[in-house]
């Protein structure tokens, strides 16, 4: 499934084959790193992820822009809001 | 409002339970807790300089499993629980602890821990900061 159009993602962060809670600290680290308003995404295999991020990133206060199903792996997109 | 605090005594030394810790520890950092490790006996003694690189210790039950979880974490790349620990430590709040009557019992120092090991704490002070807290766990 493709990511909607209109989002652009700032970066990209591939964390397959790295187990829980490794694809979240990737996440994690991944927002840190860019601006406010600005979109990240992450590719994780780990299946801890699909509940795992959405809950840091509800947590977190930033804005969950969607769950991807690619073939093995998922990606999750999410838009830097503070 | 005070933070939110996740509280683990470390007692074991081994790598199973010492991932756990580091894994747990991850997951409240992440969720905005403060996370605060009490480290006594072999938890304490996994942490002193460089013990990791050596610690293939697994939990005594579970002896069987060794080889195969040690070669699964390697051909898996899964990182070692002090890399895990320091990773928390960078994204949250992640506060360690030595128990003094440990370091009494066996003559070690401050200096003679990892550096993520922030203080020596007698019990009772680790009891007054767990009892505030929302999560507490010996391990």
């Amino acid at each position: 499934m493709a990511v909607p159009e209109g989002i652009s993602i700032s970066k990209e962060i591939d964390a397959r084959g790295s187990f829980c809670p490794g694809p979240l600290m990737e996440l994690i680290r991944g927002v840190k790193s860019v601006q406010v308003g600005e979109v990240v995404s992450v590719l994780s295999s780990d299946p801890g992820s699909a509940r795992d991020i959405p809950a840091w990133v509800q947590k977190a206060g930033h804005e969950f822009v969607g769950t991807f199903q690619e073939e093995g792996y998922t990606r999750f997109v999410v838009r830097k809001t503070r | 409002m005070a933070a939110e605090r996740m509280s683990i005594v470390c007692f074991s030394g081994t790598v199973d339970k010492l991932l756990a810790v580091s894994t747990l520890a991850t997951g409240g950092a992440a969720m905005g807790l403060e996370v605060e490790l009490f480290l006594t006996f072999w938890g304490l003694e996994a942490f002193r300089k460089g013990a990791y690189q050596t610690n293939d210790r697994i939990s005594a039950d579970f002896e069987d499993h060794k080889v195969p979880m040690m070669q699964a974490m390697q051909e898996k790349k899964v990182p070692n629980w002090l890399d895990t620990l320091r990773g928390a430590a960078e994204i949250g709040d992640v506060k360690v602890y030595a128990c003094g009557m440990t370091m009494d019992l066996f003559g070690w120092k401050l200096d003679d821990l990892e550096d993520l090991v922030s203080d020596v704490i007698g019990v009772a002070s680790f009891v007054e900061r767990a009892k505030e807290g929302k999560i507490t766990l010996f391990i």
